[in-house]
């Protein structure tokens, strides 16, 4: 009762093809977002700008990227921090080279630049399928990294090989750099995150969208009906790339503000962002988002709740934390194996009929 | 003979038996991904668990002292007493057993029939578990372990392949170190082992019958669960075996689960469901590795080895996508 | 058990909602888990005992109790973020984050918010340059100082002249390992040695291929800069090859027992360069036994006093102590906001008196802090590995470094610093 579908009638196909056909998902989206982005700002701080909701925009960018190769297209990928190291230097350069270039145009960029990158590391797809894919990413991910760490050019020669982020303005307020203010920092994201979701929202659903899905199905039966294997999977690793290139963009400029490529940017990060991916749920875009707010929340809420709620030594709660952090994923797997978006689809079946039993 | 032609192949034999150290990991993963389709990531964590583990027990330390005494305020830390190397290792073998009895009730009962990426997540849960768990129970420093196996360089081999060089060339004779050769010996001996169990008794036959096929073993009524609880128990004994090399090598602490980062190219060059292709994949990888290091490093700026492990097994790949030993992949529509 | 420190930290956290300004709060960073725990859990307890025994025998500072919140990073830097941002709140005077790549992050950010940092022996070397990097500090010495501290070492040994001789560094590929190579290659034009560098991927349990190469090139001598398993890994490797262990010369993040314990006998004569000394023989452990440990308030396990990186954490503390003084001091109240701290450090003396007067006799060198050098005077010891005793003995007392080479660098790097980050340096006379 409470999740209504019915009565809710198309009368046009436009209308049929909206991107919430339901009127209630469609009303708490823009509720949602209405609160977002006029609401938080108001009472965000640096605490929850930099802890939590910042991070968390940022791994939803990079599981969003993710989730379309790997969820959509099926073709795993472990080298996600490396794609992200990509965008961060490629920002970097950017920025230092051209000191007058938009912040939006060089995220962009930065994103584009990945997208070249990430398509060049995918051509082994063509022939390695499943898990031995994971080994070309996986090439990726040490090779670039090794690549940024050695190579002085890319941090413009400085002593120690970390680079740090120069403060930019745009409309006379600091974006990047110690000025930027938490409400900037979370709007900045936030607004990048609209656009991806969207973008990601319906590319998946269309011609494209269909086409990677095909392949992952089953690339030789897709090859047959006429998908062309070689476009799609390339195409899906380009836009994966560029997502995930513009999460490495704003995990350097706006997030840390200075990285060292082998901490921020190491094999960790892939696995953590495929974690979200699985989390979340494969082939959802809701999942993405709910994989990121898990996986950047819960560390957050459980220490809080463990060093600051009970007291106890903070190496013990650390402990705690992995052995909580990991029962939790496999409690999860059992109770519903495809994720939390799927979680979320039986919680609205449920609501379908809730409060009444039948 | 040229120095420099000698400390080729002298690279290339420690390579070779790098190469082991990586196939004993890599061993593991096999094993249950035959057995039970199952990638393990857990496994590099199993060998950092299961060396605390045999070095707590033979240290005599009190598990979870560290929690005991922030809970309580106690100060205890150890038993007093120490137990020598082989029983705690028969010690913790039993440990492991108990663990893959855990792993079978708690969790793989409960995913039965999923798909591998969900089973391979699992794992992943059972990793940071795992870590978690470990330091817990033994503490985080880095804890110095000795079974008696030999270590440092062999001075006789030194000696007595120094004159291969010849008059003025420097050339100091072979380096190789015994940890090396003690770890080549005993993964032969585990191999030999395992394949002895794996074709000799009925445990061993039944084990094979579910690699082969899942539903024809049920059918001729072999417990499926009872035989995942004995690969994840061999697969445990196996961890430990890995944990004490490579324990050995440089003391028991965190970094001992970041090895199975250096198994995962090893097990793509040769195949998830072979054992033969682990070890063969672990000398080439080994080999591969250390040899573009010597000849390449120097011009290109060196710590090369980590991403040319995977790059090695991806030019592989390229010409054999199922990996050196690994099964035929046929596709049907 | 540690009613304190549980005390402190649910302090800690009420004070997230109500920030109470009524204790002089510490943050310790500390890393008790993760791959780099061992180096982590020393350096905290150390940290930790030192405020404990100022507030439990002198009653705090100035009649202020010291507050430690203790925040777990596991040497990683996002954690960083968030412990950074969850004690900023609470009145933080001071941050010490024991990793080169969370103080990199706080560099901008503490300018901005105007809380000074101390990065004893890591964090980013031009810090010294207090004209520049205003709330950083990084007495009483600096990776290039140790860079150059190990290099007169080995000229004193050689009776000045190391002219041919070859030296290879072996170093943690990272921004922390990466430090001292362009002071070591400006030192090897000048006394015409010839260096090799060798990196190591982190963790580093596998150096088979760089000492493979330096068993081929027999360096006369080889640095280290090292972390975590790492050390232990290449002490070890370097005994297998037979390398001798006194011309094997680590940074001091690569010289603590663990480190050389886990290869026995084999590790006797391995050196490392210190800023601090060794051994619990001082007279603050008596009291650090009477007022801490007999009263059950350690910070650890217990089992780490007298380490090399306990004492680090010990010397760390008594440094941010000592700077809170001179902050009352100057401010004539006790209660001093960062600001005030960082004024007191900027003014800091550390003198042989003082340090006697605090039960650590020689601990350390002696040196002043001022505007325009936040990095102290750079003194370096060196200190050498006996197994037998399975003590450190500091061989070597705290003497000068070549400054000639290392403030033209420094200069150019804060410079460069200064440059991308639109700082004008603050005029210092």
């Amino acid at each position: 009762m409470y999740y209504r579908e019915a009565g809710d009638f198309k009368t046009s196909y436009r209308k049929d093809q909206q991107n919430f056909p339901i009127r209630f998902d469609r009303v708490h989206f823009w509720t949602m977002m209405v609160l977002a982005f006029a609401v938080i700002p108001f009472f965000i701080n640096d605490y929850w700008a930099n802890a939590v909701f910042v991070p968390f925009l940022i791994y939803a960018i990079a599981t969003l990227g993710l989730n379309i190769l790997t969820g959509y297209c099926g073709q795993v990928s472990l080298g996600s921090a490396g794609f992200m190291a990509v965008g961060a230097y490629a920002s970097y350069k950017l920025m230092t080279s051209f000191p007058d270039l938009n912040f939006f145009v060089i995220v962009v960029l930065s994103g584009a630049i990945t997208a070249l990158v990430g398509t060049a590391f995918g051509l082994p797809s063509l022939r390695i399928k499943g898990f031995y894919l994971a080994v070309a990413t996986l090439a990726a991910q040490f090779f670039l990294v090794w690549l940024f760490n050695k190579v002085p050019w890319f941090y413009n020669n400085s002593a120690s090989g970390q680079i740090s982020v120069p403060r930019r303005d745009m409309f006379g307020i600091a974006i990047t750099g110690p000025e930027a203010s938490a409400a900037t920092k979370y709007l900045v994201c936030l607004a990048i995150v609209f656009v991806l979701g969207f973008i990601a929202r319906n590319l998946t659903r269309g011609r494209i969208g269909r086409s990677w899905m095909a392949i992952r199905d089953m690339d030789f039966a897709a090859e047959i009906i006429g998908v062309d294997p070689l476009r799609a999977k390339l195409s899906a690793f380009a836009i994966s790339s560029f997502f995930i290139g513009i999460a490495g963009s704003l995990f350097f400029t706006i997030y840390l503000g200075a990285v060292e490529v082998g901490e921020a940017f190491g094999i960790e990060r892939s696995f953590l962002i495929l974690f979200m991916v699985i989390i979340g749920g494969l082939g959802s875009i809701y999942g993405s988002f709910a994989g990121a707010a898990f996986l950047v929340l819960m560390p957050v809420l459980l220490k809080n709740a463990l060093v600051g709620g009970l007291g106890w030594p903070s190496d013990v709660a650390a402990h705690l934390e992995f052995m909580i952090m990991g029962a939790l994923i496999i409690f999860f797997l059992i109770v519903e194996p495809h994720g939390l978006a799927r979680l979320w689809a039986v919680t609205k079946q449920k609501l379908r009929l809730w409060p009444f039993p039948y | 003979m040229s120095a420099d032609f000698l400390y080729a192949i002298e690279v290339l034999l420690n390579g070779l038996m790098a190469g082991v150290m990586y196939s004993l990991v890599a061993l593991g993963f096999v094993l249950i991904f035959k057995a039970s389709g199952v990638f393990n990531y857990a496994q590099g964590v199993m060998a950092l668990f299961a060396a605390l583990t045999l070095v707590g027990i033979m240290n005599g330390e009190v598990p979870f002292s560290h929690l005991i005494n922030a809970m309580f305020g106690t100060q205890v830390h150890d038993f007093g007493w120490h137990v020598p190397a082989l029983a705690a290792i028969g010690l913790t073998a039993v440990v492991m057993v108990f663990f893959a009895i855990l792993v079978e009730k708690l969790i793989l009962k409960h995913l039965i029939g999923q798909e591998p990426i969900i089973l391979f997540m699992a794992t992943i849960g059972l990793a940071y578990f795992m870590e978690g768990f470990g330091d817990m129970m033994w503490g985080a420093d880095i804890k110095p372990l000795d079974v008696g196996l030999p270590k440092g360089g062999s001075i006789w081999i030194e000696e007595n392949t120094a004159w291969l060089g010849g008059e003025g060339q420097r050339f100091f004779g072979f380096f190789i170190d015994k940890l090396d050769m003690s770890a080549t010996l005993v993964a032969a001996i585990l191999v030999i082992a395992l394949t002895l169990f794996s074709q000799y008794t009925a445990t061993g036959r039944a084990l094979r019958a579910v690699a082969d096929d899942h539903q024809a073993a049920l059918s001729v009524g072999i417990s499926l669960r009872a035989i995942w609880v004995i690969t994840w128990s061999i697969a445990g004994f196996v961890a430990l075996v890995a944990g004490i090399m490579w324990g050995s090598k440089s003391g028991v602490q965190f970094s001992l689960a970041f090895i199975a980062l250096k198994a995962l190219p090893v097990l793509m060059l040769g195949g998830f469901t072979s054992i033969p292709g682990a070890i063969v994949g672990g000398l080439i990888i080994g080999m591969g590795e250390k040899l573009f290091e010597f000849l390449a490093g120097p011009l290109i700026g060196g710590a090369t080895e980590n991403w040319f492990a995977y790059v090695l097994a991806l030019i592989f790949l390229v010409f054999r996508p199922q990996g050196l030993f690994g099964e035929r992949i046929i596709e049907r529509v | 058990m540690k009613s304190l420190k549980i005390a402190a930290l649910a302090a800690g956290v009420v004070a997230l909602a109500a920030p109470a300004f009524a204790d002089l709060v510490f943050p310790s960073m500390s890393y008790r888990t993760g791959p780099y725990a061992a180096g982590g859990i020393p350096y905290a307890d150390g940290y930790q005992d030192y405020m404990t025994l100022i507030n439990e025998r002198d009653g705090g500072l100035g009649g202020e109790k010291l507050k430690v919140v203790e925040c777990e990073t596991g040497y990683n830097t996002q954690k960083g973020v968030e412990c950074y941002e969850s004690t900023k709140g609470q009145g933080a005077l001071l941050y010490q984050p024991l990793s080169t790549g969370i103080t990199y992050q706080l560099i901008p950010k503490v300018q901005s918010d105007q809380i000074p940092v101390l990065t004893m022996g890591y964090g980013r070397t031009s810090a010294a340059n207090g004209a520049v990097f205003e709330y950083i500090f990084n007495f009483p010495a600096n990776y290039w100082a140790g860079a150059s501290g190990i290099v007169n070492h080995l000229l004193d040994i050689n009776g000045g002249d190391i002219k041919g001789k070859s030296i290879a560094l072996v170093y943690h590929n990272s921004a922390y390992g990466k430090e001292p190579i362009r002071t070591l290659e400006e030192l090897s034009k000048k006394h015409g040695f010839t260096l090799t560098t060798l990196p190591v991927d982190h963790p580093g349990q596998e150096q088979k291929s760089q000492w493979l190469q330096i068993r081929r090139e027999r360096p006369d001598y080889v640095l280290m800069w090292g972390w975590g398993v790492m050390n232990s890994v290449a002490i070890q490797e370097a005994a297998n090859i037979n390398f001798p262990m006194e011309n094997f010369i680590g940074i001091w993040w690569s010289g603590s027992e663990n480190d050389v314990r886990p290869a026995g006998a084999a590790a006797n004569g391995y050196k490392a360069a210190t800023f601090h000394n060794v051994g619990s023989d001082y007279p603050i452990f008596d009291d650090l036994k009477t007022y801490v440990f007999d009263k059950g308030l350690t910070a650890g396990a217990g089992d780490q006093v007298g380490t090399a990186i306990y004492n680090r954490g010990l010397y760390a503390a008594m440094m941010a102590v000592e700077g809170a003084r001179k902050a009352q001091e100057l401010a004539g109240h006790a209660n001093i906001t960062p600001q005030e701290m960082r004024d007191g450090l900027e003014n800091l003396e550390i003198t042989e008196a003082l340090m006697d007067s605090l039960g650590m006799p020689n601990f350390g060198p002696s040196f002043k802090v001022s505007c325009g050098n936040h990095g102290g005077s750079g003194d370096v010891g060196i200190q050498q590995w006996d197994a037998a005793s399975d003590t450190w003995k500091l061989i070597s007392d705290f003497a000068p470094v070549d400054l000639e080479v290392i403030q033209p660098l420094i200069d150019a790097d804060s410079a460069a610093y200064a440059a991308e980050a639109g700082i004008t340096p603050r005029s210092c006379n």
